[in-house]
């Protein structure tokens, strides 16, 4: 496999399984319901979309074709993360989670 | 006559075949009637979750709205990286974001949107959808985040829909 192919697979993965511990990380980190909300569906995301395409790329340069069903996997993920979020959040409001105190705003009622 | 052909809604059909012929290994005769049945099959079932035919009129624009998107969703990531390592509490707020989208997919566009793009969550439409109820992680001012909101995102969504 050509050498710049490989260091390139290797920081892609390796940002990617970064992305994901941060994403955990703020799941433990942040105070409350809606702030946690943005480490799962976010950092996430971009962990994903990292080691997918780095998947692409190995497997392309392998000489086996461009991996269609990688690109469908992110596509499906950046359709269903926001409605996933909205759901939770929709939800969340629904039962009157209880935010920090800090957070200036308030969600509405109806 | 697409219509009577049981197509209601062309493109969704026209996607759901592409799709398939994407999932299924190869195109192959069995995947080519499989997709054709798909394509005719799901459009009706939810058929009545489709207020109104999707009013597309620039299209062609959409591949550069996804772009700017993807370059936001990278570049917000590390900040919201940043801030979950860095030892300062967030600053989360919610904010109305006064709409004018008027177009229900529009609007559920901008939402994802929103939703993707690091450090704000779409929550909620208010019933008569002109409201957008919006949780943003970390934020100096809510009229910073409806500016940026409206500059980057629901301009361009304005420009594809009217």
């Amino acid at each position: 496999m050509n050498p710049f192919a490989e260091y390139l697979i290797a920081a892609l993965l390796l940002l990617g399984g970064a992305f994901s511990l941060i994403g955990a990380l703020g799941l433990a980190r942040l105070p409350d319901f809606f702030t946690r909300l943005h480490g799962p569906t976010k950092a996430t995301t971009l962990g994903v979309g990292a080691i997918v395409v780095s998947s692409v790329l190995y497997f392309s340069s392998l000489g086996e074709g461009i991996g269609i069903s990688e690109i469908l996997i992110t596509v499906f993920l950046f359709l269903t993360a926001p409605v996933s979020a909205n759901m939770l959040a929709k939800a969340a409001m629904h039962i009157g989670v209880k935010t920090t105190d800090d957070t200036r705003g308030n969600p509405w009622e109806q | 006559m697409l219509d009577r052909l049981g197509f209601p809604q062309p493109w969704l059909s026209a996607l759901l075949f592409v799709t398939w012929q994407f999932l299924s290994e190869g195109v192959s005769g069995a995947s080519i009637v499989m997709g054709l049945v798909l394509a005719m099959v799901i459009p009706q079932i939810t058929h009545g979750f489709w207020p109104e035919r999707p009013a597309f009129v620039k299209a062609w624009k959409m591949p550069a709205y996804l772009l700017i998107v993807l370059k936001d969703i990278v570049a917000a990531s590390f900040s919201v990286a940043r801030l979950i390592l860095s030892p300062r509490p967030p600053r989360p707020v919610f904010v109305c974001y006064p709409l004018q989208l008027e177009h229900p997919l529009a609007i559920s566009i901008l939402a994802s949107t929103i939703s993707l793009t690091p450090g704000t969550v779409s929550a909620d439409v208010s019933d008569d959808q002109t409201l957008l109820l919006i949780h943003a992680l970390d934020a100096e001012s809510d009229q910073e985040i409806i500016d940026a909101i409206h500059q980057r995102y629901e301009k361009r969504l304005m420009e594809m829909f009217q």
